[in-house]
């Protein structure tokens, strides 16, 4: 298998879904004649040509719907966000029009559509770049909001959101571009809607997604010295949640401990955290700890911001609450 | 004022023409009978935007267009749905909240839908339809096609920003987009003098964005035909957007709870001492094309068939409350309960 970095996965996936399907095109800020702000896009202006790979003016809620009305009427466009935190200038168009379009015509027009771009906070940008939004978005009935943590599912996860016929929102996380692992070639597709259990283990269940997943599999390790035996479930699709994953796993160990980097309050653990309490309240052995960013806006200062993250000491110490152990 | 038809020779012909008159009349009877049912026998909820003064600009345009090309626009959408060919009981149906409705009871007034029709759709966030119409004619463009999508707005969506976006791109990608500007000189209680900086509307596109701005007489329907047909020839020649501003006035307030008492008396006496149907009645028989009784046997017509779409909507189900889950993705949808 090749080994590809997290953003030349996502390349990969763009173009072979773009070979395939003269319908799907790329559209954004500096996505044809600059590669792409992070470079995700390399080459395929070159490629496919200015007709496919279309460079926007900063006009995020024109062309979000521009987008939308392209795909209600049979094409297939990915529309990329610079970051997602210049998503709320559009989410109008994303909420009020590609999510509801279907249900509001009564099934007669879908929209598939990808929002996709760069998430999560990243070395020093401050309050206005580093949000992730992934609460807001999987709130929302009809969309579907993806966030793979590792090139592999990058690529398939992509694809599998091109080939759907809802809008999906898809957040990458910023610093997980460089990150590099074997890749399938050709047809690989995640589904939407399956996590992985990334480690499995009998004593605690970890639920995580995206870059947080690697704070947490350092945790699991850190623990697993330690003599407790974590298993890591790596969401992937945050709407549809995959439940069966979630409970099977806790029926095993009876404890789980959700780690998220968006914000705590209304946060996507709150919501993960209710469904799994409300379903199998009796085969919890111990209330479920979430570890989330702290609930400030994200600081310049890098000590400061820093802080703000899950870290692999926070996980264990919530495992550690969890699993009752005095350390 | 706007120019009014001058042209001597018609640019329709008669067939043509009462096809226009009974569709002009359809609408009108559709909404009077709406409001009643409204009203009285607290049948239709929500928000109902009347159209009533302005079928002319509804009409008129789409009337020139193919039945290949893209109909758009806002929550005052009863108009447009229905001079695209709409059936009065798709669109009763869904003012009931029947299953039978054309976006099966789940849009209501401000959100018909009739994708057969080409027809994409009432909106009802103020201005955000205007960036789909641009995503319509962009897809048009993209395939090679020679169709057009057609976007009304009312002159109150003009102030927004997504709408400056959007005609920006359309006019430098030259996408073949027809606005629509329905100036019926209020949004809400907010004339347009209180609202715009520049109340000449037609400036917007053609100063900012190169694109060819036209100020017409929107009640005179011919006219509405004449401006959208050369537009629709400019979009498909690959010449891009062409911005209409359809000057009109709309008989009754924002929506039913409103009485419009910001309106002068005389502003709305002499708008109906105007009615543009009846205009375009008397223009017909002066032209000998219809005579008082061929007018009559049409208003019939049009009566009998809204009270048989009012009977159809009546008798039709309610949807299954288990459809609360339908439509809502094209995969199963999950709720997350
Ligand atoms: C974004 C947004 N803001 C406010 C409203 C509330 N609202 C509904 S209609 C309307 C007036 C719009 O007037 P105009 O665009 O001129 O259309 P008209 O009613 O004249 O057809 C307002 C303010 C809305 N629906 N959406």
């Amino acid at each position: 298998m090749a080994v590809l970095s997290f953003r030349e996965a996502l390349n990969q996936a763009m173009t072979e879904e773009m070979e395939r399907d003269d319908r799907v095109f790329l559209m954004g800020e500096e996505v044809a004649q600059y590669d792409g702000a992070y470079k995700v896009s390399q080459g395929m202006l070159k490629h496919f040509g200015a007709r496919r790979v279309i460079d926007t003016p900063i006009s995020e809620e024109g062309f979000a719907g521009i987008g939308i009305g392209a795909a209600m009427v049979g094409l297939r466009p990915i529309i990329e966000f610079m970051t997602f935190s210049f998503s709320l200038v559009a989410i109008d168009q994303i909420v009020n029009n590609a999510a509801n379009m279907r249900y509001m015509s009564g099934g007669q027009f879908s929209v598939p559509i990808v929002f996709r771009g760069s998430s999560g906070m990243a070395g020093s940008l401050a309050a206005t770049h580093s949000h992730r939004l992934e609460a807001w978005y999987a709130q929302i009935p009809g969309l579907m909001v993806l966030m793979p943590a590792t090139p592999a599912d990058a690529k398939g996860l992509l694809k599998a959101a091109i080939r759907c016929d809802d809008p999906v929102v898809f957040i990458e996380h910023e610093v997980l571009y460089p990150d590099r692992g074997e890749v399938p070639e050709g047809e690989h597709l995640v589904p939407i809607g399956k996590a992985e259990i990334k480690r499995p283990g009998n004593d605690v269940t970890l639920i995580t997604y995206s870059r947080s997943l690697k704070v947490t599999m350092a945790a699991a390790e850190k623990l697993a010295e330690e003599g407790v035996d974590a298993e890591v479930i790596d969401l992937r699709s945050i709407r549809p949640l995959d439940m069966d994953t979630l409970i099977n796993s806790i029926v095993k160990t009876h404890r789980a401990v959700i780690v998220e980097e968006d914000w705590p309050y209304c946060g996507l653990g709150a919501g993960i955290s209710d469904r799994i309490t409300r379903t199998i309240f009796d085969e919890l052995d111990a209330p479920i700890l979430r570890v989330a960013s702290k609930d400030a806006p994200i600081p310049y200062n890098k000590a400061m911001e820093q802080s703000m993250l899950p870290s692999v000491q926070r996980v264990v110490e919530a495992v550690n609450g969890v699993v009752y152990r005095e350390v | 004022m706007a120019q009014t038809q001058t042209e001597a020779k018609p640019i329709v012909n008669r067939t043509q023409a009462q096809v226009w008159l009974r569709q002009m009349l359809l609408i009108r009877r559709f909404e009077e009978r709406a409001e009643m049912l409204y009203q009285k026998g607290n049948k239709i909820g929500g928000f109902f935007h009347q159209y009533s003064g302005q079928e002319p600009v509804a009409v008129g345009s789409i009337g020139v267009l193919r039945e290949d090309d893209y109909v758009i626009t806002a929550y005052r959408d009863h108009g447009h749905a229905l001079a695209r060919g709409m059936s009065a009981r798709a669109g009763m149906a869904e003012l009931l909240g029947k299953v039978t409705g054309c976006s099966r009871g789940k849009g209501g007034s401000m959100h018909f839908f009739d994708a057969e029709k080409g027809f994409l759709g009432g909106h009802a966030i103020v201005g955000s339809h205007i960036a789909l119409a641009a995503g319509v004619a962009f897809a048009m463009k993209y395939r090679g096609e020679d169709r057009v999508c057609i976007c009304y707005f009312g002159d109150g969506a003009i102030n927004q920003g997504s709408v400056h976006e959007a005609m920006n791109m359309a006019a430098l990608w030259k996408l073949p987009v027809i606005y629509v500007v329905e100036n019926n000189m209020y949004a809400m209680g907010t004339s347009l003098e209180r609202s715009s900086a520049v109340v000449d509307l037609r400036l917007r596109g053609a100063t900012a964005y190169g694109i060819p701005g036209f100020t017409i007489n929107g009640n005179d329907i011919e006219l509405m035909a004449k401006t959208t047909r050369e537009a629709a020839a400019r979009a498909r020649a690959g010449e891009g957007p062409t911005f209409i501003e359809a000057q009109t006035y709309r008989y009754k307030g924002h929506s039913i709870s409103d009485p419009g008492k910001y309106r002068h008396r005389d502003e709305l006496d002499n708008a109906v001492k105007n009615d543009p149907i009846v205009v375009y009645e008397n223009i017909l028989k002066q032209r000998g094309w219809i005579d008082d009784a061929a007018i009559e046997k049409m208003r019939q017509d049009v009566k009998a068939e809204v009270e048989e779409a009012i009977e159809f909507a009546e008798q039709s189900e309610q949807p299954p409350l288990s459809d609360l889950y339908e439509d809502i993705t094209v995969a199963p949808f999950i709720p997350q309960e």
